[in-house]
């Protein structure tokens, strides 16, 4: 019995957390796009489709802010057309786009989005599988996402999702290499691969960016905490940046750069196999905010010292704290998804040179040189003087050598003919 | 051939980092943002904004104060000061009508009529809104200063039949022009 009821909580939390939270997220995200880009525009967005009270009688619609947008966008893409064309290879057709989606759900399985409640006597973390290699699951798992791409760029045998495809395989296997590696000094800061106990140590301790409480109470950083937020800082910038080319979103958008490419790799996709990558690419971006927010901006935790008191919540035997600190995880993946979506209507793209240039020449090294530094400063308490400035010495010979060899590899300006 | 050489300017060290201009990015656009949510966005007034940014929610405002005088809408027939219909059916404008959407059964007056002298009237008039161009060369065409386009804009219909103007419809559209033509007129 034990197994069963084991079981059934597992599987609860799978469709609460995927298809309950995750999922609802993309169209709510895909509204806040257009609602956002409208008003950074000047302009109003979809603010007409809501509950047709019309349709039932009564005298006026209810507008509902255009908040069921999304839903008649779904209708619609689900009564479109279904066509393939006939010159694609079917079995890779149809299987890109289901391999552009898994990924990023499966991915939730990790996410931490609060600590527990307890319920009848049994306390369940509020996380799907509290594995011990969260990181490294999230980024093995979204790393198949490029599979999804390649293989819709490929398979459409036409050239322009080719090109689109192309491009997202080196972009996004450049990118990767920053993102692993920028996360390595969070990672030797907390000592931990579990993102439930890290969330769990920047609830006590503070968050990676803001640690201004200790145990519950507000305080000073310690020398070494303020030391450290500067590699924080650095892992941070440079994560968030391949988080924006792993995800396709705007200033490294050239997958799918409609000025260029018609649609990029989706080109020769319609309806429900649209939208599939449509989602795909929106669940990426909450799934990255997520992560971001995990092991940056304290996840669940509401900072403060506030967290051991929202936990103890309780009526009576059911302890209820846990959704409180879920809801305050949505309001800060909401509002990263909104500065994602501020970045989008701001930066205008790159070039894919340049893309090429941020990842290998700058990014690479500045993560590599952030790796030094973190291990410098987490290893100073227990160094001698002498090996501590030797360490700095060497830091700074990398790198200066490393921003010499940028410079001097950089080729000539040329001279332009108008 | 004359050819210009140009060189890249030259960026300074901020510049190529490319941060600053990211953030004056983001407070562009986010001041952007801001004055639109207030309603104060540059031009919103002018426009008959409603709100967010500069647009203005159509059936709910509309632009009709802001027409021109000599704006073309709907073409409508008009009657006299004395309420006669003015048009005498010489069919001039279904013969000019570009896209032919005039159509026009003349009539005779009977004899015992107060206007018998005009001799003739539309029995049916009917301008098909889906042809029409809206280009005026019946108003411009018209003898009689009969037919105007006035300032409807928004003609809808669910079938190709409501979309018919007939001619009652069309003296409700036009109404009374009063002056002008005064020929018939046995007062003056």
């Amino acid at each position: 019995m034990p197994v069963l009821i084991d079981l059934a909580i597992i599987i609860t939390k799978i469709i609460a957390f995927t298809f309950l939270v995750v999922l609802p997220l993309v169209p709510l995200s895909v509204y806040f796009e257009r609602r956002f880009s409208a008003i950074i525009q000047d302009r109003v967005g979809p603010n007409r489709v809501g509950i047709p009270l019309t349709l039932l009688g009564f005298k006026k619609d209810f507008h509902l802010w255009g908040l069921i947008q999304p839903i008649a966008d779904g209708l619609k893409l689900f009564l479109k057309e279904d066509f393939t064309p006939a010159h694609v290879r079917k079995t890779f057709y149809w299987l890109a786009p289901a391999l552009t989606v898994v990924p990023a759900l499966i991915t939730v399985c990790v996410i931490p989005f609060g600590p527990e409640i307890t319920l009848f006597g049994r306390t369940e973390k509020l996380v799907i599988a509290d594995i011990d290699i969260g990181p490294l699951f999230i980024f093995a798992i979204s790393s198949l996402t490029v599979y999804g791409i390649t293989l819709a760029g490929w398979s459409s045998n036409s050239k322009f999702p080719f090109i689109g495809g192309v491009r997202s395989t080196a972009q996004m296997i450049s990118y990767e290499i920053c993102l692993g590696l920028s996360v390595i000094p969070v990672l030797l800061y907390f000592g931990d691969l579990n993102l439930n106990n890290i969330v769990r140590q920047q609830a006590e301790n503070g968050w990676l960016l803001l640690p201004f409480w200790k145990n519950g109470s507000l305080a000073l950083p310690s020398l070494q905490t303020a030391l450290f937020l500067i590699p924080a800082f650095i892992a941070f910038l440079i994560f968030t940046i391949s988080i924006f080319a792993e995800t396709n979103r705007m200033p490294f958008d050239l997958p799918e750069c409609e000025t260029e490419l018609v649609g990029g790799y989706h080109t020769e996709y319609s309806s429900m196999k649209f939208a599939m990558f449509f989602m795909g690419e929106y669940a990426a971006m909450v799934i990255g905010s997520a992560l971001i927010i995990t092991l940056f901006l304290g996840g669940w935790s509401a900072g403060f010292g506030l967290d051991q008191y929202i936990s103890n919540f309780a009526i009576g035997d059911f302890k209820f704290g846990g959704f409180i600190h879920l809801g305050i995880f949505l309001t800060k993946l909401l509002a990263f998804i909104l500065f994602f979506i501020l970045v989008r209507w701001t930066v205008p793209r790159f070039r894919y040179d340049q893309l090429m240039k941020l990842g290998w020449v700058i990014f690479f090294e500045a993560a590599l040189i952030n790796v030094f530094l973190a291990a410098l400063i987490i290893a100073a308490p227990e160094l001698t003087a002498a090996i501590l400035i030797v360490g700095l010495i060497l830091l700074a010979i990398v790198t200066a050598a490393v921003i010499w060899v940028a410079k001097i590899s950089e080729p000539p300006a040329k001279v332009l003919r108008a | 051939m004359s050819t210009i050489k140009l060189t890249r300017p030259k960026l300074d060290a901020g510049e190529k980092i490319y941060f600053g201009a990211l953030i004056k990015g983001f407070f562009l656009t986010l001041s952007h943002a801001v004055t639109s949510l207030r309603g104060k966005s540059i031009g919103a007034k002018g426009l008959n904004s409603t709100g967010l940014g500069v647009t203005m929610q159509y059936p709910e405002t509309k632009w009709d104060d802001h027409m021109p005088e000599y704006y073309r809408g709907a073409p409508a027939l008009v009657t006299d000061e004395q309420g006669r219909e003015r048009c005498v059916s010489c069919q001039l404008c279904e013969f000019i009508c570009p896209p032919k959407a005039i159509k026009i059964i003349p009539a005779e007056i009977p004899s015992d009529d107060r206007w018998a002298k005009v001799e003739k009237r539309p029995l049916a008039f009917d301008i098909d809104m889906i042809r029409c161009i809206y280009c005026g060369m019946c108003e411009e065409v018209c003898p009689e200063q009969a037919i105007y386009l006035r300032k409807d804009y928004a003609i809808t219909g669910l079938t190709r039949a409501d979309m018919v103007h007939d001619k009652k419809k069309l003296y409700e559209i036009g109404g009374v022009r009063i002056g002008l033509v005064n020929k018939w007129n046995e007062l003056k």
